[in-house]
């Protein structure tokens, strides 16, 4: 839905052992409705960069424009959904995590209740809407977060490994739910992780970065068509390209993860 | 929906099986064994005759003057005095001390203005504090309420701030990105995530407000109060019902303890996982 600019962002995080780069003149642009994803070692600074975007660390040079307008913080525009598990209100179950933007929007309680249900329904959560997040595995926890910030809907979605700890079959489906969300929504994503497959199974483009202090090293577009079969040639073709840049060697035959 | 409840509920307690009448009796004598010991002990120390009987009364005469006291109505109206002078103290308490003590956690100005004062003023023993209470505010309830409110107020201002410091910035983060203003942040956020701590605080300043309160009613020359009559029986040599005063003492410390913070401790902050059982 909106473009976002990247320009030569670099972020220093102050330590009691001296200055510690996070990010390192990190560029590029992001067009409308596009699906971005972002991969590199760990350590890399994937994780900085995306609070930056989201406007919670400022950096140290550099900026970040959201539609031409420079971040100066945080906003509603921007949804997070971050690699901690802990990210949840311990103090809310599910339902009530899930519908707390609506309730800051100030959404009627019957409506936000409903349209929270519906998102839990679709991260296949609906028989645990009453938990709390203390009896839900981090797998759940953390899909409970997506729907969280799906709920309210922003127009921009940034997320941190977001499915990271969930099993194969699982993550298939997220995945599937998260290309079908984007597809239906035109939100402008930015999607961090580790997984090769799951950049090329999603993305618009993926851009690459290098070790500690984090550039970026590579900004690789998938011109594959949607739906995309991670099992057709193209795709496998797409992951070792991917890998190599990533620095794996790859064989002849070979897909990871 | 009806799924996830009973799995939550076969989890959190074991209710069906068999063992759990058995755990329950077993816990229940783990509570009582100590004090059948020190009982014991204590009836043969004072039917031995090494003190006097006088001073050293059985539990049986205790208990016969802990209810002949309370059906006169005597020891009831100590403790009503007592209980209202320690639930308004420890209200004043309550409410300034998590008020300040947020205001530190959220305001680098009031860190600064309140840390010093609170962090010298807090180690003085409250006792300490009482002559200057009883001149400023004169003998009596109205001042023994203040003092109390003053001394207990600093393990809950102490808590409150810690609290505040210990809510999770990534909580802070995500109610800021799904647009929480600061009154919200507040509400929503900040004070249920520093709960934990301010129940700790309160439970710390209640234990306090006991302890100041007791020993002010013995100065203060209040006509009635449980720190009076404790005081008061040493004169007659009525060590049964200063005995008395400090089972009525023991028990509203435990009456509070599980009526009240345990229960208000189960619906929130157990509940949510954010302190064990
Ligand atoms: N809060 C912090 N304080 C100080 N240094 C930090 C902090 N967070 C991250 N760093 C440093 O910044 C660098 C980038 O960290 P970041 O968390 O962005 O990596 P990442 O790419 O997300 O890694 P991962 O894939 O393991 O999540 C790391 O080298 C780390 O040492
Ligand atoms: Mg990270």
């Amino acid at each position: 839905m909106v473009p976002i600019a990247i320009d030569n962002v670099t972020l220093e995080y102050d330590t009691p052992a001296g200055k510690v780069t996070g990010v390192k003149d990190v560029s590029f642009d992001i067009g409308a409705s596009e699906f971005i994803c972002i991969v590199g070692p760990s350590g890399c600074g994937k994780s900085t960069l995306l609070n930056v975007i989201a406007g919670f660390l400022p950096p140290a040079a550099g900026e970040i424009r959201i539609d031409g307008k420079a971040v100066k913080g945080h906003g509603m525009d921007r949804g997070v959904v971050f690699q901690d598990f802990a990210q949840l209100f311990p103090w809310r179950t599910a339902l009530g995590n899930v519908s707390f933007g609506l309730e800051m929007k100030g959404i009627p309680k019957a409506e936000r209740d409903k349209i929270a249900r519906e998102q839990l329904r679709l991260v296949k959560l609906e028989k645990f809407v009453d938990s709390f997040p203390h009896h839900l595995s981090g797998g759940m926890q953390q899909r409970v977060a997506i729907a969280r910030a799906l709920a309210y809907n922003p127009s921009v979605l940034l997320m941190d490994e977001p499915f990271a700890a969930l099993d194969a079959m699982t993550r298939d489906d997220m995945q599937l739910l998260l290309a079908d969300v984007w597809r239906a929504t035109r939100k402008t994503v930015i999607y961090v992780t580790h997984n090769v497959a799951e950049a090329v199974y999603l993305a618009d483009r993926v851009i690459v970065m290098s070790a500690h202090p984090g550039t970026v090293q590579a900004d690789i577009r998938i011109d594959l068509p949607r739906p995309r079969d991670p099992l057709s040639l193209e795709f496998v073709d797409c992951q070792k390209q991917l890998m190599r840049h990533l620095g794996h060697k790859v064989s002849g035959n070979g897909a990871g993860h | 929906m009806q799924d996830a409840a009973t799995t939550i509920s076969a989890r959190e307690a074991p209710g069906h099986s068999p063992g759990r009448a058995a755990s329950r009796l077993r816990s229940i004598w783990r509570n009582v064994f100590p004090f059948i010991v020190v009982g014991v002990l204590w009836e043969i120390v004072a039917i031995s005759g090494i003190f006097p009987a006088r001073l050293f009364p059985t539990i049986e005469t205790v208990a016969r003057t802990f209810f002949a006291l309370t059906a006169n109505g005597i020891l009831p109206h100590h403790a009503i005095e007592t209980l209202i002078r320690l639930l308004s103290g420890f209200a004043l308490a309550g409410v300034f001390g998590v008020t300040i003590g947020i205001l530190m956690g959220r305001s680098r100005l009031a860190e600064d203005i309140f840390l010093p004062l609170v962090s010298i003023c807090a180690p003085i023993p409250g006792l300490a504090y009482t002559p200057l209470f009883l001149l400023w505010f004169g003998l009596g309830s109205f001042s023994s309420i203040l003092l109390v409110g003053f001394v207990s107020a600093f393990p809950v201002i102490f808590n409150s701030w810690t609290g505040v410091k210990a809510v999770k910035e990534i909580w802070v983060r995500s109610a800021h990105s799904m647009g929480a203003d600061d009154r919200r942040m507040f509400t929503h956020v900040i004070l249920p995530g520093a709960l934990p701590y301010i129940l700790t605080g309160l439970r710390l300043g209640l234990a306090q407000a006991w302890r100041v309160l007791v020993a002010v009613e013995m100065l203060a020359a209040v006509p009635w109060g449980l720190g009076w009559l404790i005081f008061g029986a040493r004169k007659f040599l009525n060590t049964d019902a200063m005995l008395a005063g400090i089972v009525v003492i023991a028990l509203i410390g435990l009456l509070l303890e599980k009526l009240v913070f345990q229960k208000i401790e189960n619906y929130t902050v157990v509940r949510w996982g954010m302190v064990a059982a």
